[in-house]
């Protein structure tokens, strides 16, 4: 408001006497944000450079040092009002910053551990007869879209379907009790359901039963709800005047949903879907008790341990060779993979949700 | 349709509505999408079931047999206490922070930005749980050494923070942290949604009425929030109550209840002592390991519920709005 007045000044010679009122309650300058930001700075760096410095405490004090400086000062100038809206724009503003470091620093230390051997070796060669030094990941990358596309091709027709019947069918109890378990399966954890898998195959194979396709199974318990949410919310924001006028010119309801209404909401189903994926493929724990790991390529998912980018990374990581440095560069290269991958999927969805919307006029 | 059966209903309706023409087609689909559904629970049932009957060995057996000598409940205890214990410091640090930056996207970040904001928070929950646990183990760990000293050094007196700090850095403090990063997401996103559905019209009286930013935040946002808050929370609870890598990597587990979180002894976690524990385990031993998890499950259970309560009450009554 201030602002307004000091660019026209002629309103200020020009009073109207409430006008005035407003327009005397001081205000900090609009230097004070930035101005006050550098002269701590400035100032935490200088005392930083006399007893040793570091990035950490100098982030940490010059934000600490610029907080009690501005409410100071605006409690000075501005009342106190206004000097708690600004400590609190601060510490939400720096809350956001200190939530975004971690996924900086996740993201540097996996870039820079992992492309020491991000080569063509690591994504060509098995770790069959690998001891130390060379070796790579592709049977484990191979495992991982096996088991994961098996995952997939099981959870994405149960999940869509039931994300129809909750949509255009369900009505009373059993849709009621569909949604809420389907609530408590987004709750399960995922080394539950790889227990769950186990289970069912010592029970179905017998004990000690290792394979693909348990994994698989572990990772659609995973995945279904997700699918289910996904779609639902996509099946629901497609207008009911489309479904009238389908209905209306007589076709029969199960062409209307295919012809109509997932036709109109594809795009959305699609990306949650692809998310879906995203997030089951890095999945640990299930893939560690279900399926184990093997050094060598098996591409048959009902026979045999198989490799997965994620257990082979932790293994390599917790139980390394000797020399242990061969291992932890394969492990951070297995996690840069997964890393790329999961963010492109995400990429992937954010794309297809934008291109093939559905065009509004 | 048939006539016979129902009456009362198809009587009444006769004079007025014409029979439904079903093909088919219609009776398939329609039974094909009731059919998954139905599949979910049966899914469910048969995770509770073969879970229950693959643990039920553990619950029969002598103490002796079961690792530790003294009994399923004694060896689970200790796994319990860790579980909540690192669950409640990620969501002590979580939930503040989500807030926060949930308020940050939703109003203080400029318009048109904020959404940009959101999917960079988006992309921490993105990120594989493995990634988290060697990050916290590699880089995460070492660098709060020096911290965890300095809280020994000037807070040493509560006993959270007794000491002696573990060289390693492979803490239960640490695991807690690597634990808030990961909900932080999840609770952001949640109290995203409900922040953006607070009514305009009331945060506009607010600021109508001389509130600043804060006071109108206070007085109109939080309140309407509340319960997302709250179930937000619960769910990010529930997600890191069942983390299993991340703290299976970072934690180094000497066993034993302690409070102490920087120290070299921690009790493990349900989760991550089945990761540790099942490639190697056999007979008995993956019995007491998925009775552990089925401990777990009913645990996240009761968590997720709770979650879903509050946040479909809120549902029920949002509408009067």
């Amino acid at each position: 408001m201030t602002v307004d007045i000091t660019k026209s000044p002629e309103r200020v010679t020009a009073p109207s006497p409430q006008r005035r009122g407003l327009a005397r309650r001081a205000q900090l300058p609009r230097w004070a944000v930035p101005g006050g930001l550098a002269a701590s700075a400035a100032v935490v760096g200088l005392v930083l450079a006399l007893v040793g410095f570091s990035t950490g405490l100098f982030v940490v004090g010059t934000v600490v040092l610029f907080t009690a400086g501005l409410y100071v000062a605006s409690r000075i100038v501005e009342g106190s009002r206004k000097a708690t809206d600004r400590l609190v724009t601060v510490i939400v503003t720096s809350a956001f910053g200190l939530a975004v470091i971690p996924l900086i620093s996740v993201i540097c230390t996996v870039v820079s551990e992992g492309l020491a051997r991000f080569d063509v070796e690591f994504f060509s060669s098995s770790m069959r007869g690998v001891v130390g030094e060379g070796g790579g990941a592709y049977h484990a990358i191979v495992g991982t879209l096996i088991i994961t596309g098996l995952a997939a091709l099981m959870s994405i027709p149960v999940g869509l379907l039931t994300a129809v019947y909750l949509v255009e069918y369900g009505k009373g109890r059993l849709a009621r009790a569909i949604t809420f378990f389907v609530d408590v399966m987004t709750g399960i954890p995922s080394i539950v359901a790889g227990l769950f898998a186990v289970a069912l195959f010592t029970y179905l194979v017998g004990p000690g039963a290792r394979f693909g396709f348990a994994g698989s199974v572990a990772l659609s318990v995973l995945m279904i709800p997700i699918v289910v949410r996904a779609t639902e919310e996509m099946l629901k924001i497609v207008p009911n005047e489309l479904r009238e006028a389908a209905l209306a010119l007589g076709v029969p309801k199960w062409r209307v949903i295919l012809k109509v209404v997932i036709p109109t909401s594809i795009a959305g189903i699609a990306s949650g879907i692809t998310l879906a994926i995203a997030r089951v493929i890095g999945e640990t724990a299930p893939l560690l008790v279900a399926v184990g790991l093997t050094t060598a390529m098996n591409v048959n998912a009902f026979d045999g341990r198989m490799a997965t980018l994620p257990v082979f990374s932790y293994l390599s990581y917790a139980t390394p060779g000797v020399p242990r440095e061969p291992y932890l560069e394969r492990a951070w290269t297995a996690a840069l993979v997964l890393i790329i991958i999961v963010m492109v999927l995400n990429l992937l969805a954010r794309l297809i949700a934008r291109v093939f919307a559905p065009k509004t006029r | 349709m048939s006539t016979e059966t129902t009456p009362a209903t198809a009587g009444a309706q006769r004079p007025t509505t014409v029979k439904p023409v079903v093909q088919p087609g219609d009776r398939i689909f329609a039974g094909l999408a009731k059919g998954a559904g139905i599949l979910i629970l049966v899914v469910l049932a048969g995770v509770a079931a073969f879970l229950v009957a693959e643990a039920a060995p553990a619950f029969t057996a002598p103490a002796t047999d079961i690792p530790g000598g003294a009994g399923f409940v004694a060896y689970v205890v200790p796994l319990i206490f860790g579980t909540l214990l690192a669950a409640v410091i990620a969501l002590v640090i979580a939930t503040p922070l989500a807030v926060a930056v949930a308020l940050f996207i939703t109003h203080y970040a400029p318009r048109r930005i904020a959404q940009a904001l959101g999917y960079v928070v988006d992309l921490l929950a993105a990120v594989p749980s493995i990634v988290y646990g060697l990050w916290g183990a590699w880089t995460l760990a070492p660098a709060t050494v020096p911290l965890m000293r300095w809280l020994e050094a000037n807070l040493g007196f509560i006993p959270l923070f007794a000491g002696p700090v573990s060289a390693t850095g492979r803490t239960m403090l640490v695991a807690g942290v690597v634990l808030a990063v990961m909900i932080l997401p999840i609770i952001t996103a949640v109290a995203r949604e409900v922040f953006l559905q607070t009514p305009r019209l009331h945060e506009e009286a607010a600021l109508a009425l001389g509130a600043t930013r804060w006071e109108m935040i206070r007085m109109a946002v939080l309140p309407f929030g509340r319960s997302g808050i709250i179930s937000g929370a619960m769910l990010g609870l529930g997600r890191a109550l069942g983390e299993t890598m991340a703290v299976a990597i970072v934690l180094s587990v000497s066993g034993g209840i302690t409070f102490n979180l920087i120290g070299n002894g921690n009790p493990s976690t349900i989760a991550a002592n089945i990761a540790l524990q099942f490639p190697e385990a056999s007979g008995l031993g993956v019995n007491v390991l998925i009775a552990s998890g089925l401990v777990l499950f009913l645990i996240t259970l009761a968590v997720n519920s709770l979650a879903r309560y509050i946040v479909n009450r809120r549902r029920e009554f949002s509408g009067a709005n």
